[in-house]
């Protein structure tokens, strides 16, 4: 799960890099570095959350939790 | 150049493929770090050497570091050491050691050869995006900051008690015969112990 956002993550960032580099400006890098910060507060806390979760549940299924029927 | 581009986006493609189809999270991980370096040397071979560099250090550096951590540390108990063991077989080193060894030989043929590591496209260095970094984009910088300190403290509120009751069942796990975790005495008003062992 938190491993798929990662690759999502990283096409993003790949995306702008490679446009940036096409127009030869350097806001594409930028962008990438943005996104890089934002991965890492993001593993951080989903982290922290799934720790939570096998706590609880005493599994990494991320069906379980599905008490809300959300 | 368009060959080294065209292999390393092509492993890159495959890591991330076999990423998603293995059903074990210690291969699939071992595959991610792969894919991550492989989009190291597409940034590389593009002209963009500090986004490659930061990609290898934070990325398959730091990140897929606290991954493996926590992924390692989530299986806490008596039969760890042989499910650890089980993950790790040399058999399995296989396809992530070749895909490496394809990146790392294409890595030492762009050195080796030397000259403009790009596609032409010209090379955008380290020093023009910290000049636009540090110049329009600075209060993204600082939004990025307040971002981390969120980030820092929400994964230590989140991650706190969990390591604190994983503490006492292993403690109580390991020492038969212990008489349970002691009760501190609990401030009033909350439900707080109030001193935290």
């Amino acid at each position: 799960m938190l491993m798929s956002l990662e690759v999502m993550l990283n096409a993003a960032g790949l995306a702008f890099v490679v446009a940036g580099s096409r127009w030869q400006q350097a806001d594409g890098q930028i962008a990438f570095l943005f996104i890089l910060a934002m991965a890492a507060a993001e593993v951080s806390v989903g982290l922290a959350l799934v720790l939570q979760l096998y706590h609880h549940f005493k599994s990494l299924d991320a069906d379980l939790p599905s008490e809300m029927r959300g | 150049m368009e060959v080294a581009f065209y292999i390393a986006g092509t492993l890159a493609i495959i890591a991330t493929v076999l990423m998603l189809t293995s059903l074990n999270v210690v291969h699939a991980l071992l595959y991610l770090i792969v894919s991550l370096l492989a989009v190291a040397v597409v940034f590389y071979v593009m002209g963009a050497p500090f986004v490659a560099a930061l990609e290898v250090i934070i990325y398959a550096g730091a990140i897929m570091v606290l991954f493996v951590f926590v992924v390692m540390m989530l299986n806490l108990g008596a039969q760890a050491a042989s499910l650890e063991k089980s993950w790790l077989t040399p058999g399995i080193w296989i396809g992530p050691t070749v895909l490496a060894g394809l990146l790392l030989g294409e890595v030492v043929y762009v050195i080796v050869r030397g000259g403009d590591a790009h596609l032409g496209m010209g090379m955008v260095d380290p020093r023009q995006v910290g000049m636009v970094l540090f110049g329009p984009y600075v209060i993204g910088v600082e939004l990025a900051s307040m971002l981390l300190l969120a980030g820092l403290v929400g994964a230590y509120h989140l991650g706190f008690r969990a390591t604190h009751k994983a503490e006492i069942r292993n403690a109580r796990d390991t020492h038969q015969g212990w008489a349970g975790p002691r009760r501190d005495p609990v401030l009033p008003g909350t439900d707080r112990p109030a001193r935290t062992p």
